[in-house]
């Protein structure tokens, strides 16, 4: 399927997309998760991958993060220099895009210890190519927006609470202007507050051009933000 | 340093089919990468998989039995380091590499002060201005988190985790743009690992460095590499970036070893 | 003491050692001086003496002597201590050869850590005892390591040493025995000299000879040859400085040595070259203290050893 709502170019295109994982731990056993994805991700468009838990939605964002290998299909992302299938690209290529092109906000904030929170998410914008001032800027407006208290900037965010840390992930995934953005779950364990507060960020990007591809559990922020939804059942395997 | 350009970009290194047998025993055998500046490169297995004798095989104090080891120098020429001179080759590894030991004692000069160890590849190329030497060596220290006030105390006054910042010290001084690291936080307690993986971590994003880090430390390879390289028995069974094959590993080998690891 | 030639004792070969040892002797001296600064190792033979005692010197002196040598020895510039002493009566009674304590008269001098102080000139051979031959020694104990270091001519870490002086010490604080650049190439040992003496190896007319037994090792510096001293910039070599003159001779610009006088610390300083020191003596220089030095000291001359 490659239904397409929008009429820009799409910036993603996941073509015949298969999934299974082999468990040679566990005598080889296979488990089969998504056979046969296809849809496609446009400039502004919010695309919501719809499903059940264990329906494969955040296997299939990791592919397209290049975190899963993708063995059957295409993962096909547009930027300026043409366009990469990622299921087939090296690894420095792989590096590449998501510095500069693909967006990333987790369910858990994954990070070095010792490192401040200011300047982990500074860090995630000047990597995205963001000069270190701007950087740096830029992080404490996305800390102040998402409601992480000043006190806590100078600290690692490994101590704080599981919302906390939730909120400086997402500072981090969105730091960086990059055209197309994975959302896993970003407002899983957050108050209505900072539910709302991660709405508008993420319109905000989409208003800004970019393609979002996100995992929302909550219907409210889901039915606020999505322009499409993709339902992942419908590319689970025949049991 | 790296948009999206640079994909044809010459390696700064690329190693061929390279292996080495002790005796019957094979050491590696077979194995090929491509290494680009500021690429860093976790070579990741069990003792004795054959990842140390890859790291000594790259840096030359072993012989190979077969394979090749080509380096972009700084002018830009592309050279077998098996081809070259023993003398250009020293000077090629005082220079442009660098090489950081688990054993402080192997990489350090413990009967010299720390500005000693730092100034000494000033010296080796040429320097020969005290108070240049010196100053340099303080700045490296401080870069190093090190407080440059101990700069004529012995390795030897020094705890585990600052030799292991001495020794990147005396590495980097002159601007190396590869850097081999043989297991460098093993041994070192958990806090200061974790504060010795942070300081490599940013000196390699600021210097631009392109680093072959040999571990077995699953969690220093996330934390610092790109892209990993799992050995087993002398051979490389499974290779990509790191996030992929601690994620979702293909050999039944990397997926022991990734379930082995507890989780924290 | 003018040169007179001896009766060599009887039994053994001219100058102790045999013809076939000194020729092996013979080839290492040739291959130094052709390479000046390399360590030419050759089979160092035991010596009736102890190591220590100058077995390096010694053989070097008995390979390249002949019947019509004159022979000075001096140790730390004396021709009369004890070391002195019985290598010139070894190589009387073993080569029966002239020995003179007269600089200008001796055709080959043996030294332990002094030059003299009157200039050499073409045609004499300068032969230097060597306790430790390799200047890499201090801080590279392979000496796998340390030929590798030599033969790429990779010294920098003889300026580590030198940085860990001036760290520790606020200045090069190595006053003795102070590696030298020789030729451009080899940086070598100039043996347990004062740094005072290092300026005077360079561009000598005669021939400088080492011979570490021990550690059998040979090497060279031939005439007229460059000898630097290494440095930094901001800390140059700078050999020793004596304020006062020779207590005994009134010679400026001469090594000089502390003698103490008497239990209150009373001392002078006079000439390390006893026999540079007598001649100007003998040719009516008089220091300040002449009158009141103690007769082993002053103007008694030396007494001639027994045979």
């Amino acid at each position: 399927m490659t239904s397409n709502s929008s009429s820009a170019t799409p910036l993603l295109e996941v073509a015949n997309v298969s999934k299974s994982f082999t468990m040679h731990l566990h005598g080889g056993a296979r488990r089969d998760v998504l056979r046969a994805i296809s849809f496609t991700a446009a400039p502004g468009e919010v695309v919501t991958l719809g499903g059940p838990s264990g329906a494969g939605k955040s296997s299939l964002l990791k592919m397209i993060h290049g975190d899963y290998h993708c063995p059957d299909g295409a993962i096909r992302i547009r930027h300026d220099d043409g366009v990469t299938d990622l299921a087939s690209a090296a690894p420095r290529r792989i590096l590449a895009l998501r510095r500069h092109v693909i967006g990333y906000v987790s369910q858990f904030l994954r990070v070095i210890p010792r490192v401040s929170t200011l300047d982990v998410v500074a860090a995630a914008g000047r990597e995205g190519g963001l000069a270190p001032d701007v950087a740096s800027e830029r992080a404490r407006t996305l800390l102040t927006m998402l409601n992480v208290p000043g006190h806590l900037w100078a600290l690692p965010p490994a101590t704080f609470s599981g919302g906390e840390q939730q909120r400086v992930n997402i500072a981090r995934g969105l730091i960086a202007p990059r055209p197309l953005l994975l959302l896993d779950e970003p407002t899983a364990s957050l108050d209505a507050r900072n539910r709302a507060v991660v709405v508008e960020l993420i319109r905000e990007k989409q208003r800004a051009g970019a393609a979002i591809v996100g995992i929302f559990h909550d219907e409210d922020v889901r039915d606020a933000v999505a322009t499409r939804i993709v339902d992942v059942t419908r590319f689970a395997p025949a049991a | 340093m790296s948009g999206l350009h640079d994909q044809d970009e010459v390696p700064l290194l690329a190693v061929r089919g390279l292996a080495k047998y002790y005796g019957a025993r094979r050491g590696c055998a077979n194995v090929s990468f491509d290494l680009h500046q500021g690429e860093v490169l976790a070579i990741v297995g069990e003792s004795g998989s054959g990842k140390s004798t890859l790291l000594n095989l790259i840096a030359a104090e072993l012989e190979p039995d077969a394979g090749s080891v080509a380096y972009r120098l700084r002018s830009g020429e592309t050279r077998d380091l098996f081809g070259m001179g023993e003398a250009e080759r020293r000077l090629l590894f005082r220079t442009d590499w660098g090489f950081v030991r688990q054993d402080a004692a192997q990489g350090l000069r413990m009967g010299v002060s720390a500005g000693g160890n730092v100034g000494e590849r000033l010296m080796m190329t040429g320097a020969r201005c005290y108070g240049d030497i010196r100053a340099t060596a303080g700045d490296w220290l401080e870069r190093v988190e090190i407080d440059p006030r101990r700069i004529d105390d012995g390795p030897r006054q020094f705890s585990g985790g600052m030799r292991q910042r001495l020794q990147i010290a005396r590495n980097l001084v002159t601007r190396p743009r590869l850097v081999l690291m043989d297991e460098p936080t093993s041994g070192l307690d958990v806090s200061v690992q974790a504060r010795l993986l942070d300081l490599i971590r940013n000196l390699v994003a600021e210097l631009g460095l392109a680093v072959i880090i040999v571990t077995h430390d699953l969690a220093v390879a996330r934390l610092l590499s790109h892209r990993m390289m799992v050995m087993k028995g002398g051979a490389v069974i499974e290779e990509g970036l790191t996030d992929r094959v601690l994620d979702d590993p293909q050999h039944p080998y990397s997926q022991l070893l990734v379930s082995s690891v507890l989780a924290a | 003491m003018n040169p007179t030639s001896y009766e060599p004792a009887s039994g053994y070969n001219f100058a102790y050692l045999d013809e076939q040892t000194k020729r092996m002797i013979r080839r290492a001296i040739l291959k130094a001086i052709a390479i000046p600064g390399y360590q030419v190792p050759f089979a160092s033979r035991e010596m009736p003496m102890p190591y220590g005692w100058g077995t390096g010197g010694v053989q070097v002196t008995a390979a390249i002597l002949g019947p019509q040598d004159v022979l000075k020895v001096i140790d730390q510039g004396s021709d009369d201590t004890t070391n002195a002493v019985s290598i010139r009566n070894f190589f009387r009674k073993t080569a029966g050869v002239a020995v003179t304590t007269r600089t200008a008269d001796a055709s080959i001098i043996q030294t332990r850590h002094r030059i003299p102080e009157t200039q050499l000139s073409a045609g004499q051979v300068l032969v230097y005892q060597v306790p430790i031959p390799e200047p890499l020694r201090f801080l590279e104990p392979r000496e796998t390591e340390t030929r590798k270091l030599h033969a790429l001519g990779e010294y920098g870490l003889m300026y580590v040493k030198l940085y860990e002086d001036i760290a520790r010490n606020g200045h090069i604080a190595t006053t003795y025995a102070y590696p030298v650049e020789v030729a451009g190439r080899y940086v070598m040992d100039p043996s347990p000299i004062p740094k005072f003496d290092n300026p005077r190896m360079h561009d000598m007319a005669a021939l400088q000879l080492f011979g570490a037994g021990r550690e059998k090792r040979i090497y060279a510096v031939p005439p007229h040859t460059s000898v630097r001293s290494l440095d930094f910039t901001d800390h140059p070599f700078t050999p020793q400085v004596f304020t006062e003159p020779c207590a005994l001779c009134a010679a400026r610009g001469v090594y000089l040595d502390e003698v103490i006088l008497d239990d209150r610390g009373q001392r002078m300083f006079v000439c390390s070259d006893t026999d540079f020191c007598e001649e100007r003596r003998a040719s009516g220089h008089r220091g300040h203290l002449l009158g009141e030095a103690p007769a082993a000291l002053s103007g008694q001359p030396a007494q001639q050893e027994a045979c």
